[in-house]
């Protein structure tokens, strides 16, 4: 196996607030290689968001991170800003949750657009924007030559959504990251931004994480999937693998707790009962503990690390095997 | 656009007619008239100055004679300043003015930006805290205080320059009073233009811009920089009017030749004429000055573009 297109390790972010210093994110490790797609997956607040803003340089003023993530075999923690700028946008692309924000409302389209090209590509004004244009067309966007002069009010969610992912994709890159892009959009764009995205990543060859908290989108779309639970990765491993066989509690309580269509038995939903735990007062053993069936003795000394459970799955729980 | 432009315009006409039938009542609800003087004139010159000025007619006569002046752009003649109309008055006294105040504004506008875009990229730094301090104090002390306080340091005890007086407009007699004028609109843009940065720089687009690889510079210039604008923008009509309103004292403190000096005096020797005048013009320039700044956020923010 060739080295990974992106090698995180160990990977910590940490904010400084009023109440002192918050761990969001506490030494999570992954590997990501070309043309791969890894889900991440977890509640609200879990980390995964602040996992992926850290590996950009994203992370809000008093967030800091530590740890390595090698991608192409430069640490993207530790780089200079001039260094990170070129990889930003060009090699590792970012789009985000909420389409209506997320786009300058007071910048047009192609300004938008083009910018990105005449950064990382030093292209002409009208190359970008016929550059630009060709990618509208290819999120599938109507009548691009007309969209493009226009303000991102005057396109609905998940046109905005598509304007994000094209503008994204412009430079190619190798790694595209997506913080929950279907979230905010209803059920039938969902669907629509999922297959487009899984068509584009069948044409370039590119690499992407996935973070979502919708387990069909990860079923739709992942290889690989990371289940995330207050900071810490619970459970990686194959996607078809972990949804059949879930071996820590957790991925089973989620994987449990989605509706089916195609098996209605008359039965109320299984819920994982209690709440994640806040991240002021996260437990000193395993943070599932207090939600967990299976806990004992050994779930409040210490976390369980992350190991290896069969070849290309890993857990971290201290249960041997999940009754 | 034009379209938009030309509904406000319409829309200004009813505002500037209440507005001069305030003036014309208010300054008649004033005790006392124009030629009250110490000794009491004798009947028979009273009534020919009366009927000279109109002033022997009902009211409503004198209003229709106002509004008519009014609608072919003439205000009648000064009460005071024999042998001079408002008009002559406003065209010797508001070119003094305008300079006076469109450079406090220019002050107001450059250094209000600066200091405040300044204090929000250096949030919760030595320098922000000074900025805004500063801010704080500017705000605080209304120009009547600031004036004589530059007066007392900078001509009294430092004597760098004159207490008062206008030459024409010498700089060494510009500064001290720009200072007095623009320093509560320095201090107001510029806390107001870093409340909005620090919001802007908080939002998801300004994420995008910087995920996308652009240098932080241009994060500022080209996606924060306008948005940040526009509360400040909005603040355009109303500071305008604060500067009006602010010169009509600073004037006064500094011994400046211009309209607010007219305006004060017309309001204490009851020069109806005269004070309905300046009311009307500061009035329809204000209203101007507000369609303008209308025009400028449409312009910014592509989302209010009719």
């Amino acid at each position: 196996m060739t080295a990974p297109l992106l090698n995180v390790d160990a990977l910590s972010v940490h904010f400084a607030t009023a109440d002192g210093e918050l761990c969001a994110v506490d030494g999570v490790s992954f590997a990501i290689s070309k043309g791969e797609t890894l889900g991440i997956v977890g509640e609200s607040g879990s980390g995964k968001s602040q996992t992926v803003l850290a590996l950009l340089g994203l992370l809000s003023a008093n967030g800091r991170a530590s740890g390595r993530a090698v991608f192409n075999g430069r640490d993207l923690l530790d780089l200079p800003i001039r260094d990170l700028n070129q990889v930003r946008g060009k090699e590792v692309s970012m789009i985000f949750q909420d389409p209506m924000t997320s786009l300058n409302p007071y910048l047009s389209i192609a300004t938008q657009m083009t910018e990105v090209l005449a950064l990382h590509q030093r292209l002409g004004r009208s190359a970008a924007r016929a550059q630009a244009l060709q990618m509208l067309a290819a999120v599938g966007i109507a009548a691009p030559e007309r969209r493009i002069d226009q303000y991102p009010h005057e396109f609905s969610g998940g046109m905005r959504q598509r304007v994000m992912i094209a503008m994204a994709l412009l430079c190619d890159p190798h790694l595209l990251i997506a913080d929950e892009p279907t979230t905010a959009l209803d059920v039938t764009v969902q669907a629509q931004t999922v297959g487009l995205m899984r068509e584009l990543q069948t044409q370039r060859d590119t690499a992407i994480i996935l973070i979502t908290h919708d387990l069909g989108v990860v079923a739709g779309l992942c290889d690989r999937i990371a289940v995330m639970y207050a900071g810490r990765i619970v459970e990686t491993g194959p996607v078809d693998a972990m949804f059949s066989d879930p071996q820590h509690p957790y991925t089973r309580g989620l994987l449990t707790s989605v509706p089916r269509l195609d098996e209605i038995t008359g039965e109320r939903l299984a819920t994982i009962p209690g709440n994640p735990p806040a991240i002021t007062q996260r437990p000193r053993g395993c943070a599932y503990r207090d939600r967990c069936a299976y806990a004992f003795a050994a779930c409040a000394e210490h976390p369980p690390p992350l190991q290896t459970v069969i070849n290309g799955r890993a857990k971290a729980c201290h249960l041997e095997v999940l009754p | 656009m034009l379209a938009f432009a030309f509904k406000r315009f319409l829309g200004a006409w009813p505002t500037l007619l209440i507005l001069a039938t305030l003036a014309f009542v208010l300054v008649r609800a004033a005790p006392g008239g124009p030629f009250d003087v110490e000794k009491s004139l004798p009947p028979e010159i009273q009534a020919n100055l009366d009927r000279q000025y109109h002033l022997d007619e009902p009211l409503a006569k004198q209003y229709g004679r106002f509004l008519a002046g009014l609608a072919q752009g003439d205000l009648g003649p000064s009460f005071q300043y024999k042998d001079y109309t408002v008009n002559e008055l406003i065209a010797t006294g508001f070119p003094v003015s305008l300079r006076l105040g469109a450079l406090a504004m220019g002050v107001a506008l450059l250094l209000g930006l600066s200091l405040g875009v300044i204090a929000a990229l250096r949030q919760n730094t030595f320098t922000d805290y000074a900025v805004m301090a500063t801010a704080m104090t500017g705000i605080s002390i209304p120009n009547f205080v600031m004036a004589p306080l530059l007066i007392l340091l900078f001509a009294v005890a430092l004597n760098w320059l004159p207490a008062g007086g206008w030459e024409g407009g010498h700089w060494k007699h510009t500064l001290l009073p720009v200072i007095a004028l623009s320093l509560p609109q320095v201090a107001y843009i510029a806390r107001l233009t870093r409340g909005s940065m620090l919001e802007v720089l908080r939002s998801n687009f300004i994420r995008t811009a910087r995920a996308k690889g652009v240098p932080e510079r241009w994060v500022i210039l080209r996606h924060a920089l306008r948005p940040a604008l526009l509360p400040v923008v909005s603040y355009l009509g109303p500071a305008t009017a604060a500067i009006v309103t602010g010169s009509v004292v600073v004037e006064q403190i500094f011994g400046i030749p211009g309209l607010g000096r007219y305006f004060v005096q017309g309001a204490l020797n009851r020069d109806y004429t005269l004070v309905m005048g300046v009311v009307v013009f500061y009035g329809a320039l204000i209203v101007a000055f507000n369609l303008l700044v209308d025009l400028i956020y449409a312009w910014l923010d592509p989302r209010i573009r009719y």
